[in-house]
């Protein structure tokens, strides 16, 4: 059996599954009942200055994709809306009673640095494992000049993170904020100001949709809506890549990383330590399914880590960080081909629509009308190898992209003659 | 003597309702959603040319599944205006759904079309009826039977502002629809929902209880209008051709079906407790599970040839299995056992075919004890229609002939439906005829050759 144990900045947690710091995590109930079910490690709702905030009613709101699934969920929720000495004592409990379990605080006070000197000795004195910067929330606070606003200015989060590593001893994690261009500035500003760790990703600025009849948006508060913060399956793309430029670049390749966004299955975990997470976070999914749904995350990464004969997290983590290149580096002589299992078509003519309306013409289709029984073939001298007609095929496994030998050597932009600024 | 075990009031009212309430209900929302999501929305889908109406089916489908549903509605009602009672009464498991792609995947599970097409037509918002009647032309056609071939022509002449006079024999339009098919297929009078929705484009006048051949003849309509329809379907019924057949107890399934299907009250209806049925199509299939469904104990389908010959489906053949029926093949009635004027058994031969292929009986005999024998081996013309007419149109084996645009060999006639010799039985055809038909009328009347 694979060992899941997780050591990650000396924060030992039983697996990698942590529950990030959100509405799951905002009170002892909902956390003992999440170590019950088997989560390795949580990070408590953030905690600010009392007077805590208040929250609306109506606070989330979802994407669907056309059969009824959630995709994605927006929420406005703010930071705890709880006494800080209520959480405070709950978080002293909680890890008495489950001293195997990680458990991170998150926080989020003024940019002030006597602000964050006095919560951060409270926390600390909970016996807590680590604390976690919230430079990312994006809705609500940064009204109030905290959450995003500090984690879209690099000079604040160095700042911000310079104090924390001053004025405590424990781990501290920064976790920030995708509504930015490059994450990577965001990330070795974290790491500048001496941070242990960066976390990835927070919530996405978004809208979800538009209610036609009351011409108002969801989720709507009374009769107005606001913009929230966007997670679940839909912005994992966003949070792997954000995760991997972090991974591959030089001055942050040793920054530890704990993977946020999207994470619902024990692939997706698997692909963000592949990508050099050392964690990983979920939200979303929890809320979607229940605890429980971490029981079947472990088994399936412990029997995948099993099969490819990987022994523990650390024997695969990062191992696809050195494939993440620049498209300048990429093989221009690479080449492939779609190719159409007959036995497995079932004639629907989504890649030939695909392909003769907006890609290549490459898929020829006899006879050329809806006749019951018909045929889809590759034009080989047309395909340029795009894999559209594989993405548009509901079958599984009927389209292959099959690599072709081309006898020529690896040549990338940077060596091609059509590249005016070549390198030879 | 045996006495024939026939009376009524065999359930209670709990199981009458049961019985006869809708076999397949309507999608939900969220069904129709869900299943929707479902279309691959093929590029040249091959579902269109197996509907015989040729419905856009991906589009409709696609509307659905973008929350709109009068969109969708109009997608199908343009090319079938019934196509509410089609979504209920098609074999779309020889149709659309055969073609179904998903039919080639592993669970070979197409699309539910047929139901997503009810729910289309169903939940159509009320009021405005879907089409625009074009301005007056003058012109006037009379459409004979207002069954479905009859209604969609009329409609599709009426949308080109054309004037129908719509004739039919009974008292209520809706032909086949409202007479002939199992009531638990078309519940809550929708067939007669369904005209008033045809009716609502205007310009279609209904004459009810005239009969061609008896108060109406062909000859005048010709005088009278510029163009004719005939939609008249088979008014008669096959003859076993067996010794007793006039005696009680025997019946011709279609006006048992249609007697079931006008009364309202069905404990009131007699229905014996040992019931034969003669026949291997829909019709067949029909009237046995309505016997079952109204308390029959005891029902059995009698075909002379094999399960595969049946023009009943798989599908309606299953249908009738489960509501436990047995249906015995390679039988024929020899003779029919008729005792005080009452039939009390049939007489059963085995046959087969022989070298040649023809159907022969074995001589070997078998007997079923009957109360009630229903003889559904097909229906007929009515060669009568055309008693009072000097001028009829060419037949061909008692059906009318008709060109590839449904003109008959009069120049002002055309036809369609179960009454031209590529009559096919299915409502759906009917509806295709009809519209068909119309093209072809409008055309002539715009001046044009036949060829519309």
């Amino acid at each position: 059996m694979a060992d899941l144990t997780s050591n990650f900045l000396g924060i030992h947690s039983p697996n990698p599954f942590w529950l990030a710091s959100a509405p799951p995590t905002d009170k002892a109930y909902n956390v003992y009942r999440a170590f019950e079910a088997g989560w390795g490690g949580v990070v408590w709702k953030t905690l600010g200055e009392d007077p805590a905030p208040v929250n609306v009613c109506s606070r989330y709101s979802c994407h669907k994709n056309t059969r009824g699934d959630v995709i994605g969920i927006n929420n406005i929720e703010l930071i705890t809306d709880r006494p800080l000495q209520i959480n405070l004592n709950e978080i002293r409990q909680t890890k008495k009673d489950w001293p195997d379990r990680a458990l991170l605080v998150s926080l989020m006070v003024p940019c002030k640095e006597e602000s964050w000197k006095t919560i951060l000795r409270q926390v600390e004195e909970t016996g807590c494992d680590g604390v976690e910067l919230n430079f990312g929330c994006p809705h609500g606070m940064p009204e109030r000049g905290m959450g995003s606003a500090v984690g879209q200015v690099p000079e604040y989060i160095e700042m911000v993170t310079h104090w924390c590593k001053q004025h405590c001893n424990l781990p501290v994690v920064v976790k920030l904020t995708p509504n930015i261009t490059n994450i990577v500035i965001a990330a070795e500003a974290a790491q500048a100001g001496g941070a242990d760790a960066v976390s990835l990703i927070n919530t996405i600025n978004s809208i979800t949709g538009i209610n036609l009849d009351q011409m108002v948006g969801y989720h709507a508060v009374n009769d107005q809506f606001t913009s929230g913060g966007y997670c679940g399956t839909a912005v994992k793309p966003i949070a792997l890549n954000m995760v991997g430029q972090i991974a591959r670049s030089p001055d942050t390749a040793d920054l530890p990383i704990s993977a946020i966004g999207g994470i619902s299955t024990w692939r997706d975990a698997a692909e963000f330590m592949a990508l050099g997470a050392g964690t990983v976070q979920v939200c979303t999914a929890a809320m979607l399914n229940g605890f429980k749904i971490v029981q079947d995350m472990i088994d399936g990464l412990s029997r995948w880590m099993d099969s490819k004969g990987y022994p523990s997290l650390d024997s695969f983590q990062g191992a696809a960080v050195p494939s993440l290149t620049d498209w300048k580096y990429l093989d221009l002589n690479y080449k492939t081909i779609a190719s159409i299992d007959q036995n497995s078509c079932i004639q629907c003519g989504r890649c030939y629509a695909a392909c003769e309306d907006t890609a290549h013409q490459a898929i020829a289709m006899t006879p050329d009308n809806n006749a019951t029984q018909r045929r889809f073939d590759v034009i080989d001298e047309a395909c340029v190898g795009c894999n559209l007609c594989q993405i548009t095929c509901p079958v599984e496994n009927c389209i292959s992209m099959i690599r072709q030998q081309t006898g020529k050597p690896y040549l990338n932009w940077t060596q091609h003659p059509n590249n005016p600024i070549r390198e030879s | 003597m045996n006495k024939p075990d026939i009376h009524s009031s065999r359930l209670s009212a709990e199981e009458y309702q049961r019985n006869f309430a809708d076999i397949k209900p309507a999608l939900s929302d969220y069904e129709a959603h869900i299943e929707a999501s479902r279309c691959l929305y093929c590029e040249a889908a091959p579902c269109i040319p197996a509907c015989p109406t040729g419905i856009n089916i991906p589009a409709f489908i696609n509307r659905i599944a973008t929350d709109n549903i009068d969109g969708a509605a109009q997608a199908i009602l343009d090319a079938n205006i019934l196509g509410g009672s089609c979504a209920r009464v098609c074999p779309t498991e020889i149709l659309c759904e055969q073609a179904c792609v998903r039919n080639h995947e592993p669970e070979c599970s197409p699309v539910k079309i047929g139901r997503l097409q009810r729910y289309a037509v169903d939940n159509r918002q009320p009021g405005e009826h879907p089409f625009i009647r074009l301005p007056e032309t003058g012109k006037a056609i009379a459409v004979v039977g207002a069954g479905p071939a009859g209604l969609t022509c009329a409609h599709h002449l009426a949308r080109k502002g054309h004037n129908i006079t719509l004739f039919d024999a009974r008292e209520k339009p809706g032909g086949l629809n409202e007479y002939g098919i199992a009531s638990y297929k078309l519940v809550d009078s929708y067939a007669r929902q369904e005209v008033d929705f045809v009716m609502e484009i205007g310009g279609i006048y209904p004459e009810y209880g005239l009969q061609l051949g008896h108060n109406l003849s062909l000859d005048q309509l010709r005088k009278q209008f510029d163009a004719v329809f005939l939609g008249i379907g088979l008014g008669g019924s096959r003859p076993l051709g067996l010794q007793g057949e006039e005696a009680q107890g025997v019946e011709d399934a279609l006006p048992a079906i249609s007697s079931l299907r006008q009364c309202n009250d069905l404990s009131q209806l007699p229905i014996g407790r040992r019931i034969v049925v003669i026949g291997g199509g829909n019709t067949a299939i029909d009237i046995a599970c309505q016997c079952k469904r109204l308390g029959a104990e005891d029902v059995t389908i009698v075909y002379r040839r094999g399960s595969e010959q049946m023009s009943a489906t798989d599908h309606e053949q299953a249908f009738a299995r489960d509501n436990g029926i047995r249906i015995l093949t390679w039988l024929q009635p020899s003779s029919l056992v008729i005792e005080g004027g009452y039939i009390t058994a049939v007489q059963l031969e085995k046959t087969a075919l022989d070298a040649n292929g023809k159907l022969q009986g074995k001589g070997e005999l078998t007997s079923l004890p009957v109360d009630t024998l229903y003889k559904a081996i097909g229906q007929h013309f009515l060669v009568d229609s055309f008693a009072n007419t000097y001028e009829s149109p060419e037949l061909n084996g008692n059906r009318i002939v008709t060109d590839d645009n449904f003109r008959t060999s009069l120049v002002n006639v055309w036809a369609g439906g179960d009454c031209i010799d590529k009559g096919k039985d299915l409502t759906v055809h009917a509806v295709e005829h009809g519209k068909r038909a119309a093209y072809a009328i409008h055309h002539y009347l715009q001046g044009g050759s036949d060829n519309g």
